[in-house]
């Protein structure tokens, strides 16, 4: 019943499609492809789409999803998309192996496909589009607590357990980069093994330890959000700036109560935006994703490829109270 | 002489005293009182659950679900608060209690009527609690932002020089003492586990004592998880994740026998207070967090040794000398 209502659709859409003056016939078609609708995250990237839509002005911009998370509903979305012969797919995979069958059959027919956000197997897409890249993350918690640190200051890191394989990398590309930051000096590293409970108790002993600490980064969301109450709780707001990364809707309290000045994590509208910036110079100005390749993606730079044919989109975007009102309601 | 000396409880005491006499050679501000008032407070979830364990662990039961019903339970008071801000938290801490009671029952019936070993029931209900928490809240988190001020202050608030929730703990530890000594519940509690079929002879029925065990088990744990989840100001599917251990921990280091019959209240409170010292403790002392795991647990086998050793001369063993005498 579902198929025949996409074909209906499809169809419908078609003949639209032919009605429409002229001019539309010519637009560049680009979809959108998200893991499920209705959330907010993926709505935001389609509001950087339809940005990115208009800044190159002949772009129609096709929102759509399985109304679930499964690879089965994102497959029907892609052979409809096929259907109606769009010029490019970006899509952020619900899996990344049983997808490629139906996305191998869209390039077959001339269809540009990437994959952004969650990406799908290298002989399913002809790019993956990352939100950031492990140098540009431990660059930016270091960055953000000395931000705030003029005069330098101590900080501590407060992670996730010993062995999380992110965090650890995230922490080792920080100190790679401590040189750039002189005066800030890292005094100790604890582990909260993403536990609220004990994240807040080594964020306690942190403050007892180093009466003079100045911040807290913490790489990881369960730590961030503990930390800041634990400051709140120690009645330390402005003397410890807890930073880091975590999810803009779970930060808003800290933020509000100035445990934080400010965390990062990866903005989906600007995700949206380079997404659909890739798929255009893919589809329309003949550039090749090869290993190496520099694909300009307009206001966000340009994206440079591996070996993989994936690419890493820019620094964690920057949270604060300037614009969490913004975003805590979309993720 | 013994008897009005309780001989564990002094040396759990002294082991404690020991303890932070060590950490302040090296954290003198540890055992400033304030800092100590820190630690009983973040001690007390710990301490209101282990009483609760250890009146099922009494009972020849084990509870394995208290911290996936302190997580359930926490999760469903947030998003209660969440939808209704305006609820009053006498009437929060209410729906927890029950809620946990509830959960507590599930595991009691199933112990009491179907007769399956609590070990299994529980960690079966443990699965389907953390379960139901995800089903409930999507994943999602509630976050402190989202919880109305009321809802987080009230563990915060502080009476006569202590915030409410050590109040908790103070309250719960004096009722248990009131109810373990002086009420019928609390006697038929180490009559079933002492010696169940003597109970039985004496008009207690057994399988209405675990149950009962669990329920208030349970309710203990509904009311940890209002307290946890407001002090922590977020609610998530994996909170206290692992936390039943460390209950289980407290009980068995305050000289509460697995076996069932025998140990107390003060046993239980020092034992939980043991722990949360052990842990308050490691952050500040400056010890590789590689190794803060290995110390802990080496500190719960000693205590375990110690009280093994201690419990070795009791009357039971001399009834067996008696009768390989015979």
């Amino acid at each position: 019943m579902s198929v025949l209502k996409k074909l209906a659709a499809s169809a419908a859409m078609a003949t639209a499609m032919v009605a429409t003056p002229a001019f539309a016939e010519d637009d560049v078609r680009i979809a959108i492809v998200v893991k499920a609708l209705g959330i907010g995250f993926f709505e935001a990237a389609a509001e950087g789409a339809e940005e990115a839509a208009a800044e190159l002005g002949d772009v129609e911009i096709i929102y759509t999803g399985p109304t679930d998370t499964t690879a089965e509903g994102q497959i029907e979305v892609i052979n409809a998309l096929i259907a109606q012969q769009v010029d490019a797919i970006a899509i952020s995979a619900n899996d990344t192996d049983a997808l490629v069958p139906a996305l191998q059959r869209a390039m077959d027919r001339g269809i540009t496909v990437i994959s952004w956000d969650s990406g799908v197997a290298p002989e399913g897409r002809q790019l993956h589009l990352n939100p950031s890249s492990n140098p540009l993350i431990g660059n930016m918690i270091i960055k953000l607590a000395a931000d705030h640190l003029p005069d330098g200051g101590e900080v501590a890191l407060l992670s996730a357990t010993t062995t999380s394989t992110n965090q650890n990398i995230w922490i080792e590309e920080m100190m790679g980069v401590m040189g750039d930051y002189p005066g800030i000096d890292v005094v100790a590293t604890v582990y909260g093994d993403d536990l609220a409970d004990k994240s807040y108790r080594e964020a306690t002993g942190l403050m007892q330890s180093y009466p003079d600490l100045d911040a807290i980064i913490a790489p990881t969301s369960v730590g961030i959000v503990a930390a800041a109450q634990a400051v709140v709780d120690a009645g330390k707001v402005g003397e410890v700036n807890v930073t880091g990364l975590g999810l803009p809707s779970e930060m808003a309290g800290a933020i509000e109560s100035g445990a934080s000045q400010s965390f990062a994590i990866w903005n989906p509208i600007d995700l949206g935006y380079s997404a659909t910036m890739l798929a255009y110079e893919l589809s329309q100005n003949g550039v090749e994703a090869t290993a190496g390749a520099e694909i300009p993606m307009g206001r966000m730079g340009s994206l440079t490829l591996d070996e993989n044919s994936e690419g890493a989109m820019a620094d964690p975007f920057v949270y604060d109270a300037s614009n969490i009102d913004q975003f805590k309601s979309i993720f | 002489m013994t008897r009005l000396i309780p001989v564990r409880e002094t040396i759990l005491g002294g082991a404690i005293l020991v303890l932070l006499l060590l950490i302040s050679s090296r954290f003198a501000d540890f055992v400033a009182p304030s800092n100590l008032a820190n630690v009983f407070n973040d001690t007390a979830p710990l301490i209101i659950l282990a009483l609760g364990q250890m009146v099922v662990i009494l009972t020849r039961c084990i509870d394995l679900s208290v911290a996936a019903n302190l997580a359930l339970t926490g999760m469903a008071v947030a998003m209660i608060n969440v939808a209704m801000p305006g609820l009053p938290i006498p009437v929060i801490i209410a729906i927890a209690v029950l809620l946990g009671a509830i959960m507590g029952a599930i595991n009691g019936v199933l112990v009491w009527k179907l007769a399956i070993p609590p070990i299994v029931v529980t960690l079966g209900t443990m699965t389907i609690f953390r379960g139901i928490i995800f089903l409930i809240s999507d994943g999602k988190w509630v976050n402190s932002h989202e919880m109305s001020p009321a809802f987080t202050d009230f563990p915060r608030m502080v009476l006569l020089g202590l915030p409410v929730l050590s109040w908790a703990a103070i309250i719960t530890i004096v009722l248990f003492g009131i109810m373990m000594a002086r009420t019928q519940f609390g006697r038929s509690i180490f009559a079933v586990g002492g010696n169940p079929h003597a109970a039985v002879y004496t008009g207690i029925d057994v399988g209405k004592t675990q149950f009962w065990a669990f329920v208030v088990s349970g309710a203990l744990a509904g009311l940890t998880g209002y307290l946890w989840v407001s002090r922590f100001a977020v609610a998530y599917v994996d909170i206290a994740g692992g936390f039943e251990l460390e209950v289980v921990a407290a009980c068995v280091i305050g000289g509460i026998s697995i076996a069932g019959g025998i140990g107390s209240v003060g046993g239980a409170v020092l034992g939980a207070i043991f722990l949360g010292v052990v842990k308050n403790a490691l952050p500040v002392v400056n010890i590789s967090p590689f190794w803060q795991l290995a110390i802990s647990g080496s500190a719960i086998l000693i205590a375990v040794a110690f009280n093994a050793r201690a419990g070795r001369n009791k009357g039971r063993i001399i009834l067996k000398e008696a009768e390989a005498t015979q």
